[in-house]
């Protein structure tokens, strides 16, 4: 391929043709890391000699150059590797990166950090005490340890984001993946209920749900997960259509793989991205969501601490005027909460290379 | 054309009925049935049977939801279970236009500003401005609208006025008109800045374009090149925001209601809720469906209209 004195052939014959063709597409795949590692011997000694036979390998049209960039980087580096190394690069992912990682923390290790219980008081005389370097955060309207209780409100955060994200992905996985795979009455059916799903505000088909299981930590992430499926499911199914007539996937069923083979061991590594990223937004909209019912007085019960019920009372008879400290912080941990994810899906999203998606 | 849109209003029986079925039969799961109000004396048995062959409870289930499809599709929603004497047409009646006004505010304060900050955005790519409006959006993108509305209220209802600086902001009521300022913001702020994002980036790929650049070499001044041609191209996928929006608004208003004590729609919908008031969720449901489901037709046939490459 990189014959000298062909200045042009080299990068252009070298995209087309078979070899990098499939390369090209495996990239995409969990399992390019070994599959290019074993047919590597080719593309390494591309890029050496493709600039040394290159008088001015400044003067190629930019998207060949990065081309033939990505082909030598593609040598030492994973999928994941590039992906982490320009997540890393973007300031605000970083700051999103950061974020979570002291949310989780915190949230781990909450009885640890924690200088009281979460329906611990203090003091019942002091109640509604103004934030001080005894109490950081000051004390609720029952004399509680309001920054104890944000601790212990964002364990609730991260289990209902988590579990509920958990549940979207077994759930609309495999829906997502049937109705793109199969097509056709399959896909129609799916569809419909999906569309169903999609005809009203989310959030008031889960208060429908909740209230059908009653309040408490693991029906809401039910009921959460229950509703929130159907866009992990439209996503998979897009990913699905527009992969299955790839030629890998026509080279599959031609050597006889089943379907399973095909949807789980060649359609679904090829989605991973988009579904990544996917999960990644869908935690914060479940964070947010039980922070919603717990404010409107569905969700978490007292005494468990949850910022939305935190919120709730705090804004409850006239609080907000007198002592706007209760109030203040728990809004503050559920918004810097929804900023770290939204930064951290946002590179994510450029890290992966997923378009498309807003 | 008209083939795409009879096969839309067709989907459009279904979807709604099975999305009817689908609240229905949770409801009925759910246990309790409702019909004792909050707060009533202690009831006999034959009371609440009597209250339920009231409300036609006792008939089978099917019988109970052909009687509320029946009665739906002539406009009787029945009677609220929990506020006696009330039909939930009334309810509905008082409280709607109240979240229409608020949603209506919100959306165009959204498409207004977002707009004009996307379209600045743009044109000043990589500058001051665009940094600003990119900052903004990304900050009232991820916000939550109750968290967005109760920062709006510690700022400007507590906080300020504290300072001295009193704008004449309330925590809530909807009273005057100055109260409508502050749930307008929290609800409009994040499909603002989704609209300001979507244009900023249909704008540039707009100027970028080959009959831009023509614009440009045959001399039309900046002016006439961004409005004439840059944004008449630019703005018509933006207008697929729309629907979304009209969504993202009906279900903030919820919330933005109940921060802003704002009697619509939202805190009576919780409350039914909690007091399993069947025919009030089912009510509530059935608007946002039918309403949701016809503006997104609507959008999808202007866009039709305005983009002539679209052929459905």
């Amino acid at each position: 391929m990189s014959r000298p004195g062909h200045r042009w052939v080299t990068p252009s014959e070298d995209r087309f043709d078979g070899f990098s063709k499939a390369g090209v597409s495996m990239v995409q795949s969990r399992s390019s890391d070994t599959a290019l590692g074993g047919a590597d011997a080719r593309p390494r000694t591309n890029p050496e000699a493709a600039a040394g036979s290159m008088p001015r390998p400044e003067a190629m049209p930019a998207e060949l150059g990065a081309r033939a960039l990505s082909a030598s980087e593609r040598r030492q580096r994973s999928l994941w590797g590039d992906a982490w190394r320009r997540l890393l690069k973007n300031k605000l992912a970083v700051i999103g990166l950061v974020i979570v990682t002291t949310f989780v923390i915190l949230a781990a290790f909450a009885p640890w950090i924690a200088p009281y219980t979460q329906s611990e008081v203090v003091d019942p005389r002091l109640t509604r005490q103004a934030p001080s370097w005894t109490w950081p955060a000051g004390l609720d309207q029952n004399g509680r340890d309001i920054f104890s209780r944000l601790l212990y409100g964002a364990r609730v955060s991260l289990v209902v984001g988590v579990l509920a994200q958990a549940l979207v992905f077994a759930i609309g996985v495999p829906i997502g993946a049937a109705a793109g795979y199969y097509g056709g009455k399959v896909d129609n059916t799916l569809m419909r209920l999906v569309d169903v799903v999609y005809a009203v505000p989310q959030l008031l088909l889960v208060m429908i749900f909740l209230n059908l299981f009653g309040p408490g930590l693991t029906n809401i992430f039910i009921a959460i997960g229950l509703v929130g499926w159907v866009t992990l499911a439209r996503l998979v199914r897009g990913q699905f259509l527009s992969l299955r007539e790839q030629e890998y996937v026509n080279a599959a069923r031609v050597t006889g793989s089943t379907g399973y083979q095909i949807m789980f061991k060649h359609l679904l590594p090829n989605s991973w991205t988009p579904i990544i990223v996917a999960l990644t937004f869908g935690i914060p909209t479940a964070i947010f969501t039980e922070a919603a019912l717990s404010f409107v007085g569905v969700g978490i019960m007292p005494p468990q601490a949850s910022w939305g019920q935190m919120v709730g009372q705090a804004s409850q008879s006239g609080y907000v005027q007198s002592d706007p400290h209760m109030l203040l912080f728990p809004v503050i941990a559920i918004g810097l909460t929804m900023l770290g994810f939204t930064f951290l899906g946002d590179g994510l999203r450029d890290a992966l290379d997923v378009k498309g998606m807003e | 054309m008209m083939r795409y849109i009879a096969g839309r209003v067709f989907w459009f029986v279904p979807t709604i009925l099975l999305l009817i079925g689908l609240t229905f039969t949770i409801l009925k799961l759910t246990p309790g049935t409702g019909v004792v109000p909050a707060g009533a004396q202690v009831v006999t048995q034959d009371q609440i049977e009597s209250l339920k062959r009231n409300y036609g409870l006792d008939k089978p289930l099917y019988q109970q939801f052909g009687i509320y499809v029946w009665n739906a599709v002539r406009g009787d929603f029945g009677d609220s279970f929990q506020l006696r004497g009330q039909s939930v047409n009334s309810i509905i009646s008082r409280t709607f236009p109240i979240s229409l006004r608020l949603g209506a505010y919100a959306t165009l304060f959204a498409v207004v500003v977002g707009l004009t900050l996307g379209v600045m955005a743009a044109v000043n790519q990589n500058g001051m401005l665009d940094y600003l409006s990119v900052t903004f959006a990304i900050l009232f993108y991820s916000l939550p609208n109750f968290v967005m509305g109760f920062l709006l209220i510690l700022l400007f209802a507590v906080w300020l006025p504290k300072q001295g600086v009193d704008l004449g902001f309330n925590i809530g009521g909807a009273q005057r008109w100055q109260d409508w300022i502050l749930p307008t913001i929290a609800l409009g702020a994040a499909p603002l800045a989704t609209i300001a994002r979507y244009t900023r980036s249909s704008v540039i790929e707009a100027i970028r374009s080959d009959y831009v650049r023509t614009a440009r070499a045959k001399g039309l001044s900046e002016r006439g090149v961004v409005t004439k041609h840059v944004l008449k191209n630019a703005l018509i996928p933006v207008v697929t925001l729309i629907g979304p929006i009209f969504a993202a608004v009906g279900t903030g208003s919820f919330f933005v209601e109940e921060v802003f004590n704002i009697p619509g729609m939202g805190p009576f919908f919780v409350e039914s809720i909690t007091a399993k008031d069947q025919p009030m969720v089912l009510a509530v449901v059935l608007i946002y469906g039918v309403f949701l489901a016809v503006m997104n037709l609507l959008v999808d046939i202007v866009y039709g209209f305005i983009d002539p490459r679209i052929r459905y």
